[in-house]
């Protein structure tokens, strides 16, 4: 089977369109939604409904911490995800709430987990940016796999025989083995908000046939995206950042 | 975990004996019923407690291994989970390895040219499938009885595409010390240029019977690579002739940029012998003197790694072999020009490219041969004074650039043979105008675009507007 695995859509309608499609062309048999479909972006009615009917036909979705910001008024921010917030809030319908409020924080496929921050206290929002942090994802539970996003920055972590803690390198588009003498994390980077020094949209496909993961990159229109963000008002910085992919 | 024992069943192999008790890993003879090749199954030796280095070793086979393809390499037929009891399946390889053969050296040159050719290849097959071997050594050579060298054992393997699992786990340098290249020393494990050090620790001995840098038990020993020089071959065995010592010790070049850049450049070297320029190190008669060594050891004392390139195919991509096909004749002068131009651009982009000018002599039929007149021989010799002309205004230097003339009725058939047993990467050739005979009798230049095995550019020159289409009438 082939799961496309997206996260931290974060309103980004044209992001999460370009990505779709790709996903479209490149014989995937379920979505997985990691999480973050609102927040920031200037399109988080459309991104919210899209969110829901991929879970209708049968995607695998969970909570992030911007789509518990919605009901959750006690959720934390910084200033500008708050601002944001602010923005997001009074947009989204009944449904929309209800869907997003709905999503569990973890779902598990087989060996797979799947949490938008971190295994180890889901609700927390621990971010995973290194080996380190991710020791503790691995000692909560059994999983073979773990995948998460709230970092925006693509990550691949694992976890040996003898107990070490590694942090990969990988190459775009490349099928990386997840083999199975080891536990692996795959932080997946950002559909809406890239933050490595790169616009392009992220996402990742695993093949559990093959037991192979490739991270990949999606061109999409970010001018267009960076034009709403100002036109609604939204915090410059969030346009800014969309197009440098920082 | 299962331990291996014969008549043990796993995932439908049956073992049978046990070929082979090494260090870290047993062999055994298995049969598959579904399989009728020979087979056998290695599993390594994993002690009790913990034991990195040898789990990390074979996760490193497991992930590599079945990405690999072609004759150098053994066909992988089932891996094992490490839950159960970790093996890898692969075809059995009859024969012995090439420590048998190593153990009789100094061997006659015509050998030793003939096995570093066979290795080169094998090494080159590699690299172009993103992987650095890391670990090449008599041992880890096996021979199939059709010739070609398979490469085993890629334990200490670096894939360039895949994670480095081996990167952080341990701090002392890997690999086989008579063997190691400098920088592996200074644990970089991203060069495919270290393969190339192997290559000349191997070819070397394979020639002199002794190895280049002896057998150092201790990674002090090791250490003295980055600035002591092997005993030039020659002063061992005076019948080694200049070229090849040339190319050995540029293989055990200290900095890998002194080095062949690739495999298939240091295996065209070995089969275009008569083209090799010798430099100072073919005619080295002894080591470098006392202070040459002491400066050398004090510059080398700082170096902390050597630069490599960003990546194994970006490094084969500087390091092409670049062919040009060369029209010299009158009419085609501004052609040859253009061509000359277009080289010139190409090797702004690869500098490391190697440049080999090809001029064809075509014959009349195949089996009367023109070189054996008088006439034909001149025409042999004119024809190379031509292209040494051509090619002088590319400013290359001589060991980066080599002359042929080929001879042949079909001069099509003749470049695409030459690319094939080359290696070349990337040919370059001009197109005559259009003109119909050309259109319904075909050109080379089509054929050699349509059934060339790599790049192909053909170089047209401009046409005035209107001349190609009253050419077509």
């Amino acid at each position: 089977m082939r799961l496309a695995i997206l996260t931290d859509i974060h309103g980004n309608r044209e992001a999460f369109s370009a990505v779709l499609a790709d996903v479209e062309r490149r014989a995937v048999d379920r979505i997985v939604l990691l999480g973050d479909i609102v927040g920031y972006g200037p399109d988080p009615e459309w991104c919210a409904d899209k969110a829901a009917s991929l879970v209708g036909a049968g995607a695998i979705a969970v909570k992030g911490n911007h789509d518990n910001a919605i009901g959750d008024t006690s959720e934390t921010m910084g200033k500008v995800a708050a601002a944001a917030m602010e923005w997001t809030r009074p947009r989204m319908n009944e449904a929309q709430r209800q869907f997003l409020a709905g999503l569990p924080l973890t779902q598990e496929l087989g060996d797979i987990l799947f949490v938008h921050a971190s295994a180890n206290d889901p609700g927390d929002w621990i971010y995973v940016t290194s080996a380190q942090r991710a020791i503790g994802s691995f000692r909560v539970c059994s999983s073979r796999l773990i995948f998460c996003g709230h970092v925006h920055v693509p990550a691949l972590i694992s976890y040996g025989l003898t107990g070490q803690v590694q942090e990969h390198e990988f190459r775009i588009g490349a099928a990386v083995p997840l083999i199975r003498s080891r536990r692996w994390i795959a932080v997946v980077g950002a559909v809406g908000q890239p933050r490595d020094r790169s616009p392009e949209a992220a996402y990742a496909i695993l093949d559990t046939t093959t037991n192979e993961l490739s991270f990949r990159r999606v061109a999409y229109d970010v001018g267009s995206t960076a034009a709403k963000i100002r036109a609604a008002g939204l915090p410059e910085m969030l346009a800014t950042r969309l197009l440098k992919g920082e | 975990m299962l331990r291996p024992s014969e008549g043990l069943e796993i995932d439908g192999f049956k073992l049978g004996e046990c070929l082979h008790q090494g260090g870290f890993a047993t062999i055994w003879d298995v049969t598959h019923p579904l399989y009728r090749t020979p087979m056998v199954m290695k599993v390594p030796t994993i002690l009790d407690g913990y034991d990195g280095p040898t789990i990390v070793g074979f996760e490193v086979e497991q992930m590599i291994m079945p990405r690999l393809t072609g004759p150098h390499v053994p066909r992988v037929m089932g891996v094992g989970d490490f839950s159960v009891m970790p093996y890898i399946v692969t075809e059995r390889i009859p024969g012995k390895s090439l420590l048998q053969l190593f153990k009789t050296a100094p061997l006659p040159v015509s050998d030793v040219i003939e096995i570093a050719a066979r290795m080169a290849e094998a090494v080159h097959a590699l690299h172009k499938q993103h992987v650095v071997h890391l670990d090449l050594k008599p041992d880890n050579f096996l021979r199939r009885e059709t010739g070609e060298i398979v490469a085993i054992d890629f334990g200490l393997s670096r894939h360039d595409e895949l994670p480095d699992l081996l990167s952080e786990e341990f701090t002392i340098p890997m690999g086989t010390f008579p063997y190691i290249s400098p920088e592996q020393y200074l644990r970089q494990r991203d060069d495919l240029r270290s393969d190339l050090f192997a290559l000349g620790a191997m070819i070397y001995e394979l020639a002199t019977g002794k190895m280049p840098f002896g057998q150092p038990e201790r990674l002090k020993g090791v250490r003295k690579r980055l600035w002591r020089d092997p005993v030039p071959p020659r002063a061992l065995v005076p019948e080694i002739p200049e070229w090849l010592q040339e190319i050995i010790l540029r293989a055990l070049e200290v900095d890998p940029n002194s080095r062949y850049q690739s495999a298939s450049q240091m295996l065209f070297d070995l089969s275009h012998p008569k083209q090799v320029k010798i430099t100072a190190r073919g005619l080295k008669t002894q080591r470098d003197g006392f202070w040459t060594v002491f400066r050398r050891k004090r510059k080398m004392r700082k170096v902390r790694r050597f630069a490599a390139p960003p990546t194994m195919l970006s490094q084969i991509d500087r390091a092409p072999i670049l062919m040009v096909a060369v029209d010299l004749s009158a009419e085609m002068e501004e052609l040859a020009h253009r061509l000359l131009t277009w080289v010139q651009r190409m090797l702004v982009i690869q500098p490391d490219a190697r440049v080999a000018c090809v001029n064809i002599i075509k014959t009349a039929r195949i089996g009367i041969d023109p070189i054996t007149t008088e006439d034909g021989e001149n025409i042999h010799v004119s024809r190379l004074v031509t292209l040494r002309a051509w090619a002088e205004k590319l400013d290359l230097p001589e060991e980066r650039l080599t002359y042929t003339i080929l001879e042949h009725s079909d001069p099509g058939r003749a470049l695409l043979d030459y690319a094939a047993n080359n290696h070349v990467d990337h040919i370059l050739m001009g197109a005559r105008g259009h003109s119909s005979t050309r259109r319904y009798l075909g050109s080379v230049s089509s054929q050699v675009v349509a059934e060339a095995q790599c790049s192909a550019t053909v170089i047209r020159l401009a046409q005035a507007e209107g001349e190609g289409e009253t050419a077509g009438k």
